[in-house]
Parts: C-alpha cells; structure tokens; sequence
C-alpha cells in the first residue's frame, strides 16, 4: 500500500525542476513535503498525478507503476489530490460539486441513463446522500445549496477538500491546503486531515505553515533546488543543519 | 517539368498573397489571442474596395490599393476599440463568438450592399502573358507577386525595426511591464489589429483581379489564413510566410496534377493533419515574434 | 416551468394541427421542429462540454444524404434509412472527436470547420454518389404500416415525435452522472480529471450523441424537403444553429428549443419586410449584441426574473 517514488526526474527545457527525488509514503501516515518557493514541491505533485511526464524515474502504487498513466486512471486508481489555488467547479452549487467528485462511485453508463432504469434513481439518491454526509464531515452543510464561486476563499478550499474525498482516496494528495487562511481555518483543516487519516487514507501534503506540519505530519520531505535534502520525524527536521540553510541561507563567513 | 515550374510560380503568387493573410492572422490571433474568424471579411472588403476605386472612381492601381488597405485598417482599428476593448478580461470563446457575428454581419452587408453576382475588377496591366523560358506568367500576377513581397517586406520591418513593432512586441511579451514602461496598451492593440486587418484587405485587393470578387470567397480566405497561422506557429511572422507560400504551391500542385475540385481542401486537410500530429505548427522551433 | 405549464405545452404541441390555418404555418412549424433536434444536438456540445462546433452542418447534411441516398437507391425503408443516418453521422461525430483529442477551445472549432469543409467538397465533386451540386431529387416521403406520411399533418408528428426523443435523450444525459462529466469538462478540466473524469471518453461521447442526433435531423429534413444538394453544407445553417442555442440560452434545455422556434417564425414572419440577407445581417448583429448583453441567453435570463437558479 506504499506510495513509492523512485529517482524521479523532471526538466523543464534547460532547467531541472526534480533531480533524483526518492521517498516513500508510509500506508496510514502523514507526510509532508517542505521546501522553499521553486523547490519542485508541486512539480513532484503533477508528476504523481499525472498531469506531468517526469523525465525519468518510478512511482509505483502498491508495486504497481504509475508512471505515464492519465490523471483520470490514477484517480481511478485511489490516488486524488488537490490544487494549489483554489480549484472548484465555479458556477455548480456546492452539492453538485461534490456530487462531481463522487463520479467514481456511478456506475450509470451510456446505455442505462438513456433506458431511465428505475435503479440509476436508486444510485443517484445514494450519491445524493453520500455528498450529504461529505459535506457534513467538512463542516458544509449548510452550503449545500449555494454556487461554489459565492463562497468566501475558506469554505472554497474545504469545497475542494470534499470534492477530493468524494473521489474516495487511498492516497490524498493536498497542494498547500492552508494557504491564505486564517488560524482558525487551519486549525479546522489539520483536525480534518487528522481524521481522514483515522478513517485509513494516506495524506501527503505539501505546506508552508510549519507549526502546521509540524503538529500533524508524521514524516516530513525537505526539498530543495529539486532534491530531497532531508527525510524525519518532524523535531529531527526541524534541527537539520541542510534544512535550516536551505531556508535561511548559508552562514555569512568572516568580513 | 515545363509544367511543375508553372505550377510553383502560380503557386508562388497565391502563395504570396496568402503570406499576406497570414501574417495578419498571426498577430491577431497569435499574439492578441483573438478567434478572428472575419479576418477573411477584411480580405473581401479590401477586394469590393479596390473594386469600386477603380470600376467606379477609376482610379490608379496603387492608388485602389492603398485605399483597400486603409478601409481594412480603419475598420479593424474600429472592431477592436467598439469591441474587442469591452471585452478584453473575458474568456476566448466570448470574443470568438463576437467575432462571429461581425463575420456574419460583415458578409451579408456585403451582399447588401454589392449584390451576389460576382464582379471582375478591371485592372490596367496587359493580358498577354510575359513568357520567361518554359513559364508563361501574366503582367498582372507578376505585379501581385512583387507587391505582395514589398508588403511581406515592410511587415518584417516593421516589427523588427521600428518602435511601433517593438512595442508590439513588448505588449504582447509581458503586457504589464510594457505599460509600466509607458506603452499604451490600449493603443498597441487596437494598432495591431488594424495592421493584421489592412494586410488581410491588401491580399484581397492583390486577388481579386485575378479571379472574381464574390461575398462569400472571405470564408475560403479566414480557414487559409487559419491553415497558414497554424502551419507556421502562431504568432510566428516567418512561419506564417513560408506557410503562405508552401499553402499556395500546394494548392496549385494539388489542382494541377490530382484534381482541381479538390483545391481548396488543401487548407483543410493541413488543419487537421497540423493539430492531429504537430500542434505547435511545422517551424515552431523558430523564435517567435514575442 | 410547472407541471400544469408543461402538461399546456404538450397539449399544445399535439393539438397544433388543429388549430393552425393553413399548409403554410404547418410548414414553419415543421421546420422548427427540425431546427429544434439539430438546436438540441448542438447544445449538447456546446452548452454542456463548452466545446464550439462550427462544422455541424456536415453531420447535417451526412444523416441527410445517407437517409436520400439509401432510400432513393438502395430502396431501403425511411426507417432503416433514418437509423443508418444516425448511425453514419454518429460515427462521422466520433472520427471528429478523436481527431480533436486534445484541442480544446479555437483549435476544436477549426477542426470541425475543416471536417465540414471536406465533406462539403466531396458532396460537391463525387458526382457518381450524390450527383454533384445538381442533387437528389426524389427522395421518398416515408411510410408508415403502408400509410404513406407525405402530408404535412403526418410529417408534423413525426418530427414532434422526433424532438420528443430528442429531448428525453438530452434531459436524461444532463441530469445523470454522464451529464455532470460534461459539465465538469467545460467547469474546470484538470480537476474533473483528478476525481477520474476520463475526459476523452465523455468528450467523444458527447461528440457522437450530438453528431447523431444532427443526423436524424437531417434526415427529417431530406425527406420532408424531397430534395438534397451541397446546399446543406452551407455554413448558413451553421449559423441559425449556433443563434438558436446561443440566444435561447446554452446549457439549458429549455434554451435551444426556444430559440429554434424563435428563429424560424421571427424568419418567416419578417419575410415579407426583408431579405434573407437582411435576416442573416441582423443575426451577426444579434450575436455580437447577444454577447455582450444576454451572454447566458433568453431562458436563462427569463429564469433570473422569475427569481431561480437556471439549471
């Protein structure tokens, strides 16, 4: 149930974004990526995804390789996540959304949903009641029935977070899902993620918040420049010299 | 072999004035990212202009010409400000759509104005063919290429050399910085479009004594200008004339040796093929204009 | 719209020939009727996946000319023929699809326009298959358990019993799981993707029920109007299409229907006062004018008066 990435490699023209990235992803953890601004933190995301080629390199899921499959056949795979900026679908109420996310869990065909058979009924309002209780569980209840672009900037992203559990994720990939908001949203967001990963979904997270990363994360990835620089428990990274620097710069030397 | 050189040097005429449509529809749609499906109505508007400066006002060759391009700028100087301004923040497919109905009402207003029977621009050059070695070509079709080539000339010039282009280039390249540096956006824009529209109408004034000028023959005129901006990348002034020039040969090797009927689906089948398989067009590899 | 609104409407619908007095108003009534499936089909693509396509005239005149020429000279039944039609143009819409896999936007419009483009020269220059520009004269009225439905009573029904299918197909489309894949192709495509949207899939699906669909109106059309030439392929058709769904209101259902009745009775009735080219003018007028003023369009704007969410 390993999420594995192997020398993974990725360039854009002259530049290389990710250079012999390696880690695993522990079944059932938490893990963080950290790095500063153009580290690669959301390259390695697309390349997991499928939205981007690597130029080289493995990822594998459960010994199976990911590797030059189509964002939607990943997904099918159990593997979701979410974007950087807010990504939602505008002008959909919110139950729509989420029922959008939920395609996975249809199984009306072409066929079927041109007969009208009585069980498609049957399925849809299970998938009403599923979006239901997913947005219950994110705290957007009472958001059901308003457009998603109407929002404020917050219950946005916890709209992407339900469109995202809909998919029903093995593996939950979330691109900063605390950006931009407040304490107490992201206090809300950790307490979600928390309890996603208590109903056996791995989360692998990319964020900025360190007190964030810290409190929750398991495991933290340090990039940096494209390369892993540090892989820990979060306290041992916190102190790690490669990562203190990468962050704050080398140590001026004597005048 | 008498006859293969004939058919490139018709092809190299046709193939000039399409150059002409493509380098406007580049920039147009290139670099302004605007879905110009009339810009083959300013190519039949540039023909009726020339048309009516000479069957009517009789005017001089150069003369109709410089009035056709001077009616294609002013009226897609006209389009851009009423128009395109508006709606300038908006997604591709609304301006697409816009563009539409100036396609639609453009056209008809044409066939309003001139009737739909195609009309025959009198033009001043003898009709006997010029014959150099195994090529028979006509004084008129000589005359269109050579200007089609100083218009394909100026066009370069004017983008790579005067302030005017570089501060095409500039806007279209990184927009905000070029209006923190005190280009006036708004007037870049509407000056393009304008530019793109006058080479459109002076390809369709350099045509239409060749063959005749109907309200309709703008439609063929758009999807090759279209054909060209994709075969040679957009926003790509060289590719889009090497694209014009190999369209026109094409075409004319085309009608000469497989079938005549079949021409115009040159253009098409070069979408297609261009999309299906290089999308970025044949000379993308080039540097584009911005 | 209410029930009881709905149950009105149908009755109307059924009880049309009644009440109408003469052969002429029939005719404009059938021809809405035709224009209401291919406004339909193009909404399909348009309203709901956000694709443009400007080429739908060429699965027009494909359901058509397949529809003529199997019953002029393969002697096949109108029905046989209607359903090879659909058939034929669903799969021209499939081989559109694929070859537009990943062009979105302006590039999948210049596909359709040159896909139109070709089989327009072929229908031109094949002379041995479809005569050429002089057309298929001739084409039999169809038939029904013997009764011949050549008056334009029976053919009213048929094309209300067309526009009924249609309908049902579109509305059961939108409002499943298929429907909201095509509506999250046009929302936002890369996070339709990564909930497992296959987006080719529900593209070239949404192509080949729209090109289908433009066939069976074809041909309706080819056996109403006994005649089939190049002249379908004229991008005119093209145009009323794209008005009628652009101006009822795009993503709806309601819309396109709307707007096809519109804009064959607005034709007709402005006939005698001007030109067809005055017709065609003031339609790219009304476009530019619809975009920057009723961008969603009529029902969608009807909806917001009466104070609900359009669908």
């Amino acid at each position: 149930m390993t999420l594995a990435v192997r020398d993974l490699a990725v360039r854009f023209g002259g530049v290389t974004a990710l250079e012999a990235v390696t880690f695993d992803v522990r079944p059932g953890s938490i893990t963080s990526v950290i790095g500063p601004n153009g580290a690669g933190k959301t390259t390695a995301f697309n390349v997991i995804t499928g939205y981007l080629r690597p130029a080289g390199g493995r990822i594998t899921y459960e010994g199976v390789p990911l590797t030059g499959l189509r964002p939607s056949a990943i997904a099918r795979r159990g593997i979701v996540r979410t974007f950087q900026r807010t990504s939602v679908f505008p002008a959909l109420s919110v139950e729509d959304n989420v029922l959008t996310g939920l395609h996975l869990r249809g199984t009306a065909g072409f066929l079927e949903v041109l007969a009208g058979r009585r069980r498609l009924a049957a399925e849809e309002s299970g998938l009403v009641m599923d979006a239901a209780a997913i947005l219950e569980f994110v705290g957007l209840a009472h958001r059901r029935r308003e457009m998603a672009r109407a929002l404020p900037y917050g219950e946005q992203r916890l709209v992407e977070l339900a469109i995202a559990l809909a998919a029903r994720p093995r593996v939950l990939l979330l691109d900063e899902p605390g950006a931009g908001m407040t304490g107490a949203e992201k206090a809300v967001v950790s307490g979600l993620i928390r309890k996603i990963r208590e109903q056996g979904v791995t989360v692998l997270l990319v964020e900025h918040d360190m007190r964030m990363v810290m409190g929750i994360s398991d495991t933290v990835i340090a990039l940096n420049g494209g390369r892993v620089i540090a892989e820990g428990a979060p306290a041992a990274i916190q102190a790690h010299p490669d990562v203190i620097r990468a962050y704050l710069g080398a140590p001026r030397g004597p005048a | 072999m008498a006859e293969l050189l004939q058919h490139l040097v018709n092809g190299l005429v046709l193939g000039g004035t399409y150059a002409l449509l493509g380098i406007g529809l580049t920039l147009i749609f290139g670099l302004m990212n605007v879905v110009n499906f009339a810009h083959g109505e300013f190519y039949t508007l540039g023909a009726y202009v020339a048309f009516a400066a000479l069957a009517w006002a009789g005017v001089d060759f150069f003369v109709a010409l410089l009035m056709a391009i001077a009616a294609g700028a002013a009226l897609g100087w006209l389009c851009e400000v009423t128009l395109l301004r508006p709606l300038r923040g908006e997604s591709i497919d609304t301006t697409m759509l816009v563009m539409i109905g100036v396609w639609i009402a453009m056209q008809n207003g044409e066939l309003l104005v001139w009737g739909g029977v195609a009309k025959s621009i009198p033009h001043p050059f003898p009709t006997a063919p010029l014959v150099l070695g195994p090529v028979a070509i006509a004084p008129l079709r000589i005359f269109v290429l050579v200007l089609a080539a100083a218009l394909i000339a100026a066009s370069w010039l004017l983008i790579q050399k005067t302030k005017l282009g570089r501060a095409m280039r500039a806007t279209f390249q990184d927009r905000d910085t070029a209006a923190l540096m005190g280009v006036g956006i708004g007037r870049i824009h509407a000056a393009t479009f304008a530019f793109g529209s006058g080479l459109a109408a002076a390809a369709g004034a350099l045509l239409g004594p060749v063959f005749l000028v109907y309200p309709s023959m703008g439609d063929l005129a758009s999807l090759k200008a279209f054909s060209v901006v994709i075969l040679g990348g957009l926003g790509n002034l060289p590719g889009a004339t090497l694209g014009g020039l190999l369209l026109g040969i094409v075409e004319e090797l085309g009608a000469g040796y497989i079938s005549s009927g079949y021409r115009d689906a040159v253009g098409f089948v070069i979408i297609i093929l261009v999309l299906l398989f290089r999308p970025s067009g044949l000379f993308a590899r080039q540097e584009r204009i911005a | 719209m209410t029930r009881a609104g709905g149950w009105l409407l149908a009755a109307a619908a059924l009880t049309l020939p009644l009440w109408l007095s003469s052969a002429y108003h029939l005719h404009v009534a059938i021809m809405a009727g035709i224009f209401g499936v291919l406004a339909l089909s193009l909404n399909l693509l348009l309203g709901f996946t956000g694709q443009l396509s400007l080429g739908h005239a060429a699965f027009f005149g494909i359901g058509a000319y397949t529809s003529a020429l199997l019953t002029l000279k393969g002697a096949w039944s109108f029905w046989a023929a209607l359903a090879a039609a659909v058939a034929l143009a669903g799969a021209a819409g499939w081989l559109v699809g694929r070859l537009s896999l990943k062009l979105r936007g302006a590039y999948f419009v210049l596909v359709t326009i040159s896909f139109a483009g070709v089989i327009s020269l072929v229908s031109v220059n094949w002379i041995e298959l479809t005569n050429g520009p002089l057309g298929l004269p001739g084409v039999p009225a169809p038939e029904l358990f013997g009764w011949s439905l050549r008056s334009k009573t029976a053919y009213y029904y048929l094309v209300l019993a067309a526009i009924a299918l249609s309908y049902l197909v579109c509305a059961r489309l939108v409002k499943s799981r298929i429907g909201r894949a095509f509506v999250a192709l046009r929302e936002n495509e890369p996070l339709a993707e990564s909930v497992g949207v296959d987006v080719t899939h529900y593209l070239v699906l949404a192509a080949v029920v729209s090109a289908g669909m433009a066939g069976l109106g074809g041909s309706l059309y080819a056996h109403y109007t006994r005649f089939v030439s190049p002249e379908v392929f004229l991008f005119t058709y093209t145009v009323t299409m794209v008005v009628m769904v652009v101006a009822g209101g795009k993503g709806t259902l309601a819309g396109p229907l709307v707007g096809a009745v519109l804009f064959t009775v607005l034709p007709e009735a402005l006939r005698a006062a001007a030109s067809w080219q005055w017709q065609m003018l003031a339609y790219g007028v009304l476009l530019v004018l619809l975009v920057f003023f009723l961008p969603r369009g009529i029902v969608p704007a009807v909806q917001a008066l009466r104070g609900r969410d359009a669908s």
